[in-house]
């Protein structure tokens, strides 16, 4: 099934009103989607990231599923546990840990590599803001290139770890990345990952307004600019198998980077420089896509 | 009294696997440590052989292991799972969270000295520097009381009015790795005892979702810390009522929160747990053959700390002996610390002399005992308490620098 403009409109998300998220949120805009791609039958972790924020305080919450909050480094390892759990009385539930980029890509990952090792039957989302948000805005293993944050004040050295990849070469059944920018390829690659029994990784871009300083009407426009600037690839690795799931409107890089004060400091060269990388890297995925399997 | 169990000559680790089964537990995270190893290789064995119906989770760590213990947990399982030493101090972070989340979990902890250097044996470091995760802490002498503690300890965790997890906590080789006679009870006895756990205080589940763990401003924390408090106090009568019922059932005692022998009408009392709880119940003996008018007062719980049957049994003593295998840096043994302020506030308290010894693996005998004993009395008598504890079986060239320190408090 893929869900349409129709569908989703009537499918009853888990996010109610009252959420503590800083206005245009992408992190909000991505769990509000995904969360009606899965629909309620759902349990989520949530390790320490911007989203312990945005539940809202107890003794309230914004959020109708089952939502477990539990220590930064331990989102995988909870969400095994869980699982294992409900297999021992047979309940059919999907469990989700729904984690930040730091909590996926440096601190957690020791425990995101064993649960995906074991073929734990979970959905990991990385929400992607590409910083530590939480804490005001330190850099991530995922912060890119050139990027300011208050740990990397003249810009970030060094580039983001590919977790895709990473994950990819987990050899997982299902790997995917998506962006709030694509809202249909993203509940589609949810709907998709449900239904497939083993471990799920999806990564999905989310762009912070605060974080990466631009207007907070533009989420959703800096969201797609990413994606059509081949900053931001739309691809999924279904069993080893490598499919591009969106065509890049073959947007200038610059454009992306403008729009954004994180960059501020970034010259023209430096950008022109940062989309040849980004561009080896689309045409090593378009490379992958005709093998048959990546890993 | 129901069926007779069966003996078998066992390991102290070997008895902690076979609680874990009759227990019934549904999930086993698990990650090896030297000298709790052998756990989870028979939990392993189990399970594959098909003697034991439960998940295995072979997690990279014992972060994750308690971690993915608390997922189960949560989801509303009986939840097992074993470390030592450095398994346990890297637990940390969620040790704290499993409490805070009231999560029932079982653990065994075998007792082991932390590093550097590294060395695998017995001290109460590990277990005692967690004294404030929110875990209830028993201390075991034998590998009956291995097995006995743990099906006993889950029925006191999973009652509503504590909810909290525990761990049982064996001395490294002295128990994990010794060979001793212990009595299996039927599995319909211990089903009879510990009915399956079922949750009402929450779990994660779609049918009725709760949000749990989210920010709680300083509104409303402190209660739930308070709350935290309470069950562990409550624990105390707990723990005892349920060593009744076990005894009645099964025809074992191994004492509630504490363990008391031969300390009715004597004049000193030592204070000290695990095994060298036992070497003390020999010096005891001896002791009194001698004159020496001793009794023994072994700490089971460690947490809850059982101030109040404490203060009651030690008021009328002359003196009182406490001998820790754990050092709380510039202050002493971590027992002795209690004791103490179990004391303190009686109008005409007994003096506590507090040893500190054992270390790393560092043998304590009866004799060692003995000797502590007499030594405390010496000073008792005399009045020669000059420091808030001592340091025992250092080798004599440390020993003189010890002696020679000026006591700076
Ligand atoms: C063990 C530990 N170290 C540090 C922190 C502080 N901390 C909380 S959230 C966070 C950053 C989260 O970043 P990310 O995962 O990217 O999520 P975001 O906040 O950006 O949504 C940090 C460093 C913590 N809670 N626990
Ligand atoms: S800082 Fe960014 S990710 Fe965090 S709540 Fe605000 S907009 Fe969302
Ligand atoms: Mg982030």
């Amino acid at each position: 099934m893929t869900i349409t403009i129709h569908d989703l409109r009537k499918l009853p998300g888990s996010y109610m009103p009252g959420s503590a998220a800083c206005p245009g949120c992408g992190a909000t805009l991505a769990f509000r989607l995904v969360s009606r791609a899965l629909g309620p039958n759902t349990v989520y972790i949530v390790p320490a990231c911007c989203f312990s924020v945005i539940q809202a305080p107890y003794p309230k919450s914004a959020i109708s599923a089952p939502l477990y909050n539990i220590a930064f480094a331990a989102a995988a390892a909870t969400a095994s546990g869980v699982y294992r759990a409900y297999k021992t009385v047979n309940k059919d539930v999907n469990v989700v840990v729904w984690a930040g980029d730091g909590g996926t890509v440096d601190i957690g990952i020791q425990a995101l590599s064993g649960a995906a090792e074991r073929k734990e039957d979970i959905i990991y989302v990385c929400y992607d803001n590409e910083a530590y948000m939480n804490t005001g805005i330190q850099r991530s293993g995922a912060t890119p290139l050139k990027a300011w944050t208050k740990t990397t004040p003249a810009g970030k050295r060094e580039m983001p770890k590919d977790m895709p990849m990473i994950l990819a070469a987990h050899r997982v059944p299902y790997v995917a990345t998506a962006s709030v920018g694509y809202p249909f390829d993203l509940v589609n690659k949810f709907e998709k990952a449900k239904n497939i029994r083993g471990f799920k990784y999806i990564h999905i871009l989310s762009p912070c307004p605060p974080g990466w300083d631009f207007p907070v009407e533009k989420t959703a426009e800096v969201g797609k600019l990413a994606v059509d600037t081949y900053f931001w690839p739309l691809y999924e690795i279904e069993d080893g198998k490598l499919r591009i799931t969106v065509k890049p409107r073959k947007r200038p890089l610059k454009e992306f980077i403008r729009l954004q004060g994180r960059f501020r400091t970034i010259t023209d060269e430096e950008i022109d420089e940062l989309e040849k990388i980004v561009m080896e890297k689309w045409q090593f995925l378009e490379h992958l896509e005709k093998s048959e399997r990546v890993f | 009294m129901g069926k007779e169990g069966k003996w078998e000559i066992i390991t102290g680790n070997h008895a902690a696997a076979i609680a874990a089964k009759l227990s019934r537990v549904k999930v086993v995270p698990a990650y090896p440590i030297t000298p709790q190893t052998t756990i989870v290789e028979y939990i392993a064995s189990f399970i594959d052989s098909g003697q034991m119906d439960a998940e295995y989770i072979r997690v990279e760590s014992e972060h994750s292991a308690m971690a993915a213990a608390i997922g189960a947990s949560a989801a509303g399982v009986r939840t097992f799972t074993a470390t030592a030493s450095q398994g346990l101090l890297l637990m940390s972070e969620v040790l704290h969270w499993a409490a805070g989340s009231r999560l029932p979990i079982g653990m065994a902890v075998v007792n082991r000295a932390v590093g550097p250097p590294w060395n695998i044996h017995v001290d109460h470091q590990d277990t005692m520097s967690q004294r404030d995760t929110g875990w209830i802490q028993i201390y075991v002498s034998s590998n009956q009381e291995v097995l006995d503690t743990i099906l006993m300890m889950y029925k006191v965790a999973e009652n509503p009015d504590v909810l909290l997890p525990f761990m049982v906590c064996l001395d490294g080789f002295v128990l994990s790795h010794t060979y001793m006679p212990v009595n299996i009870p039927p599995q319909e006895e211990v089903d009879a005892f510990l009915p399956q756990y079922n949750p009402t205080h929450w779990k994660l589940d779609p049918a009725s979702p709760i949000t749990f763990g989210n920010l709680a401003l300083p509104d409303e924390y402190q209660e739930m810390r308070w709350s935290m408090d309470l069950a562990m106090r409550r624990a105390l009568d707990i723990i005892e009522d349920v060593a009744e019922e076990f005894f009645e059932r099964f025809g074992r005692y191994h004492g509630g929160a504490v363990w008391k022998y031969k300390l009715q009408e004597s004049d000193y009392a030592v204070v000290t747990t695990g095994t060298m709880a036992s070497e003390a119940e020999v010096a005891v003996d001896e002791l009194r053959e001698e004159g020496i008018d001793v009794g023994l007062l072994k700490i089971r719980s460690f947490r809850p700390f059982p101030h109040r049957d404490i203060s009651e049994t030690l008021v009328d003593k002359r003196g009182v002996i406490v001998i820790d295998r754990s050092i709380a840096f510039s202050s002493g043994g971590p027992i002795g610390t209690e004791i103490r302020s179990s004391l303190y506030n009686l109008a005409d308290r007994p003096p506590v002399v507090n040893y500190v010894t054992g270390l790393g693996g560092r043998d304590i005998t009866y004799q060692d005992i003995m000797a502590m004993v007499k030594d405390a009395i010496g000073r008792i008598t005399s009045r020669r308490i000059r420091r808030p504890y001592y340091w025992f079986k250092l080798k004599p060239e440390f020993e003189r620098v010890e002696i020679s320190e000026e006591v700076r408090l």
